[in-house]
């Protein structure tokens, strides 16, 4: 290769851009949490408070990073991703139930071992059946929305009732090991250890997902496709490939989320997935659809919120999430973070 | 004469309930530059979309390298050789201007596996790619955009370039930038399909020339015969090239 055998002989100066990054919803969990403080009164409870919106937010995230990614990159609006909750969930029941005597003894390994393995069959599982739930219900529907919304909530009641016929319509305990029972106090302030396992488990999450989007290829690819799939596809790249691949991921992630939702409120009932759902759907469209940061803030002022108003006004904490989206949405019409999607 | 490097026989597109390709002729020559001319709604942009696999041909054969590539999926037609520069450019704005190189060098991983000395080539014709190597592709200029999307496809040494009208919206010292550029390229024997509507711009750089009206090839021939002929552009095209410097 040479070097260029011209050279341009009038070239505009070029200033180098420079680069903004959008922190303005990354402030909006901090400033929320302080507008709580004065409402709450008491210093602990709010603590107590902000520890269990944290970690509720952490694990919707963890459910609904997969469904962001999966419409960011082929605009599927899958309203069935609660089923692989619900699946994670009631996994974990059957993984614990056989493994009693690990979850109920003193030991902190034994009882890790259980809930790990429980959150790997639930994961497994979960992301199996969402190879099968792409294949069957996805596939016939791409580029046809109408269509995807009634087939994925018709795979949505299917897999609902298949999960009654399998455990039973009632709902069944899913118990917290005996070392993640119990509160750590901070000062007068009461937190629930599995509160915290949440929450570092939430964060674990999403730095693994931001080095994953950030640093690997995949990554890349994943990001390039949420924004352009036609050009990534006119590089040489095969979306549907990259799609399916994010789909499992996301199904397992679901799962994941299943076994923390059912864990926290300690019981799991088949209508788990279709309760949860709304919230996801708030959740992604809070955050911009397709937007992993987005998600990850949308999720954490879900949770927070949720938990402030349920202790300040129950009857505001039913809708408090909706009022939340109109007001992120009527300042930021396309989410906290638009993708420019093309 | 030998075979073309791609070769269009008869080649019709609908999209949805429209027409829009009624029967493209049209062959590319190893190691020239084509350009394909014609008013809006020509069907310039549609036949390079077809190209690509973008849109499905209805009818018609698409021959590249002797293989009809009609039916083949999109990244299938890439890898075999074809890089592709849409009219918007396709940049990902999200993506900082090396992982917009990651990206379209598809056998590395990392910049340390892209070849060193193809990128200093890259960057000796765009040089504002090196500068703003690490900046969001968002940020680059309309014209930085323009050099990126050029650049991104010769990341790699590929057959075919198709571009679609590069030259649209510049100003005209990055014109000059790319008339250069394109020059470079074609002293590397890179076979290139460009679509144009700035027919100076295409006059400089082209050496055939195939014009599109109605959907479908209606003139092709020599650049240097067009540019000569004021009243076969007028004909074709509506305009001299008096009237258009």
């Amino acid at each position: 290769m040479t070097t260029p055998s011209e050279t341009v002989a009038v070239q505009a100066p070029e200033a180098l851009p420079v680069v903004r990054t959008d922190r303005l919803p990354l402030l909006l969990v901090p400033a929320l949490a302080l507008l709580a403080l004065p409402f709450v009164g008491s210093f602990s409870t709010w603590v107590t408070l902000t520890f269990a919106g944290l970690a509720m937010g952490m694990i919707i995230f963890i459910i609904a990073s997969g469904l962001t990614l999966v419409f960011g990159l082929m605009d599927v609006l899958n309203f069935g991703h609660g089923v692989f909750i619900t699946l994670g969930a009631f996994m974990a029941t059957s993984v614990l139930g056989l493994m009693t005597a690990w979850t109920v003894s003193g030991s902190l390994l034994l009882n890790l071992v259980a809930v790990l393995a429980a959150m790997l069959v639930a994961m497994t599982v979960a992301g199996g059946v969402g190879v099968a739930y792409e294949r069957l219900i996805i596939r016939p529907v791409y580029g046809q929305p109408l269509k995807q919304i009634l087939i994925t909530m018709g795979g949505m009641i299917v897999g609902e009732e298949l999960i009654k016929v399998i455990w039973g319509p009632q709902a069944r305990p899913l118990l917290l090991p005996t070392a993640f029972q119990g509160s750590i106090l901070m000062g007068d302030a009461a937190v629930e250890k599995y509160r915290i396992i949440a929450v570092v488990l939430g964060l674990l999450v999403f730095a693994a997902m931001a080095w994953v989007l950030s640093r690997t290829k995949a990554g890349l690819l994943i990001r390039a496709g949420v924004q352009d799939r036609e050009m990534v596809e006119s590089l040489g790249y095969r979306i549907r490939r990259l799609f399916i691949g994010v789909f499992i991921v996301g199904s397992a992630l679901a799962g994941l989320g299943g076994v923390m939702w059912g864990l926290y409120q300690q019981s799991v009932i088949p209508q788990l997935g279709s309760q949860v759902n709304v919230l996801l759907f708030i959740v992604i469209i809070i955050g911009g659809m397709g937007s992993v940061t987005g998600c990850f803030i949308g999720a954490l002022l879900v949770g927070l919120l949720g938990n402030y108003t349920g202790f300040l006004a129950p009857k505001v904490a039913l809708f408090s999430n909706i009022l939340l989206m109109v007001i992120v949405l009527l300042w930021r019409p396309e989410g906290l973070y638009s993708l420019g999607k093309k | 004469m030998s075979e073309p490097l791609l070769k269009l026989e008869g080649v019709h597109t609908h999209i949805g309930a429209y027409h829009i390709l009624h029967g493209v002729d049209l062959q590319v020559a190893q190691g020239e530059l084509t350009v394909l001319l014609g008013r809006n709604g020509a069907g310039k942009t549609t036949t390079l979309r077809t190209i690509m696999g973008l849109w499905q041909a209805s009818q018609g054969t698409i021959h590249f390298e002797g293989t009809d590539i009609a039916a083949r999926p999109t990244p299938e037609i890439a890898q075999s050789g074809i890089a592709y520069v849409p009219e918007n450019m396709g940049i990902f704005s999200d993506l900082t201007v090396a992982e917009n190189f990651i990206l379209a060098a598809r056998g590395s991983r990392r910049i340390e596996d892209m070849d060193a000395e193809r990128l200093e080539w890259v960057f000796g014709l765009f040089p504002a790619m090196k500068r703003f190597w690490q900046h969001p592709a968002g940020l680059l200029s309309g014209g930085q955009k323009q050099m990126l999307a050029v650049a991104r496809a010769i990341v790699e040494p590929r057959k075919l370039l198709l571009i679609d009208e590069p030259s649209k919206g510049l100003a005209p010292a990055i014109i000059q930038n790319m008339i250069v550029a394109f020059r470079e390229l074609k002293r590397t024997d890179t076979t290139i399909l460009l679509v144009e509507q700035n027919f100076n711009f295409a006059r400089q750089l082209g050496d055939q020339v195939a014009v599109m009206d109605g959907g479908r090839v209606v003139h092709a021939g020599t650049m240097a015969a067009l540019a000569e002929d004021e009243a076969l552009q007028q004909s074709l095209l509506g305009l001299s090239l008096a009237a258009h410097q």
